[in-house]
């Protein structure tokens, strides 16, 4: 039906017809599939909630006389970073700590700062603590380095998310005695409370079950600038229980995405503590969906009522590594502030914000309707349901000694 | 006219054992509910009473007087757990940790409320909200 090439033609004479994917669920409604896919060229979407598995990479530059960072140690305002790759190269992630946080030792620990926190502060453009320790090489003489880095000096500042925007997740509840402190929230006793995270019917890979238009390549919203899918996320797992429009009724695909940390804003990369778990960092993410057919467009009305979860029991199935679930809800059940679970009405929160969400799906209609912004062609699909691609456990073999 | 308010009372050491308390309800006739009470180690302040107060203007304002001169440090509520709304992402975790429901969320506009008439100063959220946006202040 349409093209890419044809959609990006509209987008640079500012004729494209964008809407947001709540937005497709009336238009859908008024117009019906057929009409509205003539009509519609693309269909943003948006999520803004806890990524754990976030980071930065970066390089410093060189000191006078050079120091090979590789191999050594270094931190971020005290943070553990990893420095496993070349002279003046860094990983830094979101869950690291400082070598002195009590963590658990006092079960719940606080977690006030961490890498995440280091991360917003460094996007913000504050200066940053940065000390190092290294072994020494002729070519690389220097032991120690401490100076103030600001995003500025660096050479790149590159996020580089390996597993960002689950396609659905778990609803979490506690059927022990005792609340428990996980990184689904603060989870009351005997089905005292449900946690979900995800934005529903805006999320990304919800409103493409089958990563039909989402790939390699795909050009998207990331932490408040532009950014691209890398790879498919770590746990990417497509074959999961769908409904019969495909909509995954489990956590599903996952995306490794990137950008230039340097563009980008700290509202849409916030330092997070999650009480008793852990610090990381909550990431906003949109992705466009251009609308070549009907189907696509179908997939993009989907609505929070057609979307269910599992419910997961984080007191000991979870941890457990068990199977059973506490029962299944709907998005609409979980948005309407109670769900019924076991003859219970149990309130619900939610981790992910779907104000935000909305404002992230609303800034990439904007910057698409502007001309400012591109939909690419994924250059590589990411694995879809036929590709065999699942999300395993560990298989354990214990060292004997 | 009635009037019933929220407030968080500092004792000094001396007043720990005197039955001030009492008296409110005697001569100012007020109805007390207490939402929670502390006593510190703190070489400064030995005892904490959060309490809701209700009764007659008059007698409510004579009450306050009685304890100012009785010495006793009192504070309204509702000013002592605030948001800080540039660190409030809306994500509406604090929903469902809050024992009296003061957040509340706008099935409209999908964020989150803080309706501070509600709250107990029981501090749960302080930590339970990811972005750390609530603080507490005593």
């Amino acid at each position: 039906m349409k093209t890419i090439a044809e959609i990006n033609e509209k987008i640079r004479q500012g004729k494209a017809v964008v809407v947001n994917a709540e937005e497709a669920i009336d238009l859908v409604k008024e117009k019906g599939v057929k009409h509205a896919a003539q009509h519609v060229d693309v269909v943003t979407t948006g999520t803004f909630g806890p990524m754990c598995s976030s980071g930065i990479y970066f390089n410093i530059g060189h000191s006078k006389p050079r120091i090979k960072l590789g191999g050594g140690r270094v931190y971020l305002n005290d943070v553990l970073a990893y420095p496993g790759l070349a002279a003046a190269d860094v990983f830094f992630g979101a869950n690291a700590l400082p070598d002195d946080d009590p963590r658990n030792r006092v079960h719940p620990g606080d977690f006030n700062y961490g890498g995440g926190h280091v991360i917003e502060e460094l996007v913000a453009g504050k200066d940053i603590r940065f000390t190092a320790s290294a072994y020494g090489t002729d070519c690389y003489p220097r032991k120690r380095l401490e100076t103030w880095l600001n995003i500025k000096d660096l050479n790149e500042a590159v996020l580089f998310n390996i597993r960002n925007a689950y396609q659905n997740y778990n609803v979490a509840v506690n059927l022990s005695d005792k609340t428990i402190y996980t990184y689904m929230g603060v989870l009351k006793p005997r089905l005292g409370n449900a946690n979900y995270c995800s934005a529903g019917q805006l999320s990304p890979l919800l409103n493409d079950p089958h990563y039909r238009t989402i790939g390699i390549g795909t050009r998207i919203f990331l932490g408040g600038s532009v950014g691209y899918v890398a790879w498919q996320g770590t746990q990417h797992n497509p074959n999961v229980l769908r409904t019969e429009a495909g909509v995954p009724k489990r956590s599903a695909g996952t995306l490794a995405v990137i950008g230039d940390l340097k563009q980008m804003n700290p509202r849409w990369l916030v330092g997070t503590s999650m009480y008793g778990y852990g610090v990381t960092l909550t990431v906003g993410v949109g992705v466009p969906i251009p609308i070549l057919n009907e189907e696509i467009l179908r997939s993009t009305a989907v609505t929070d009522e057609e979307i269910y979860a599992g419910v997961v029991d984080y007191s000991d199935a979870y941890p457990n590594l068990k199977p059973d679930i506490v029962g299944e809800v709907s998005y609409a059940e979980l948005k309407s502030g109670r769900v019924k679970l076991q003859g219970k009405n149990i309130p619900t929160s939610s981790l992910s914000s779907y104000s935000r969400a909305v404002e992230i799906a609303e800034t990439l209609k904007d910057w698409i309707k502007r001309g400012e912004f591109l939909l690419t062609e994924a250059v590589a699909p990411l694995p879809g349901v036929e590709s065999g691609v699942a999300f395993k456990p560990l298989p354990e073999r214990p060292l004997e000694i | 006219m009635a009037v019933s308010k929220r407030v968080v009372l500092h004792f000094p050491r001396r007043l720990v054992e005197q039955p001030v308390i009492y008296h409110l309800v005697k001569d100012y006739n007020l109805e007390f509910n207490i939402l929670r009470a502390s006593i510190t180690a703190e070489p400064e302040e030995e005892g904490l009473l959060v309490l809701q107060l209700k009764g007659e203007q008059e007698e409510y304002d004579k009450g306050v007087k009685f304890l100012l001169k009785s010495g006793v440090k009192i504070q309204s509520l509702s000013q002592d757990v605030t948001r800080n709304e540039a660190h409030c992402t809306h994500c509406g975790a604090c929903v469902t940790i809050c024992p009296p429901g003061a957040f509340v969320l706008d099935s409209k506009t999908r964020k989150v409320r803080f309706e501070d008439e509600k709250c107990v100063a029981c501090g749960l959220c302080i930590k339970a909200c990811p972005p750390r946006a609530m603080e507490v202040h005593f």
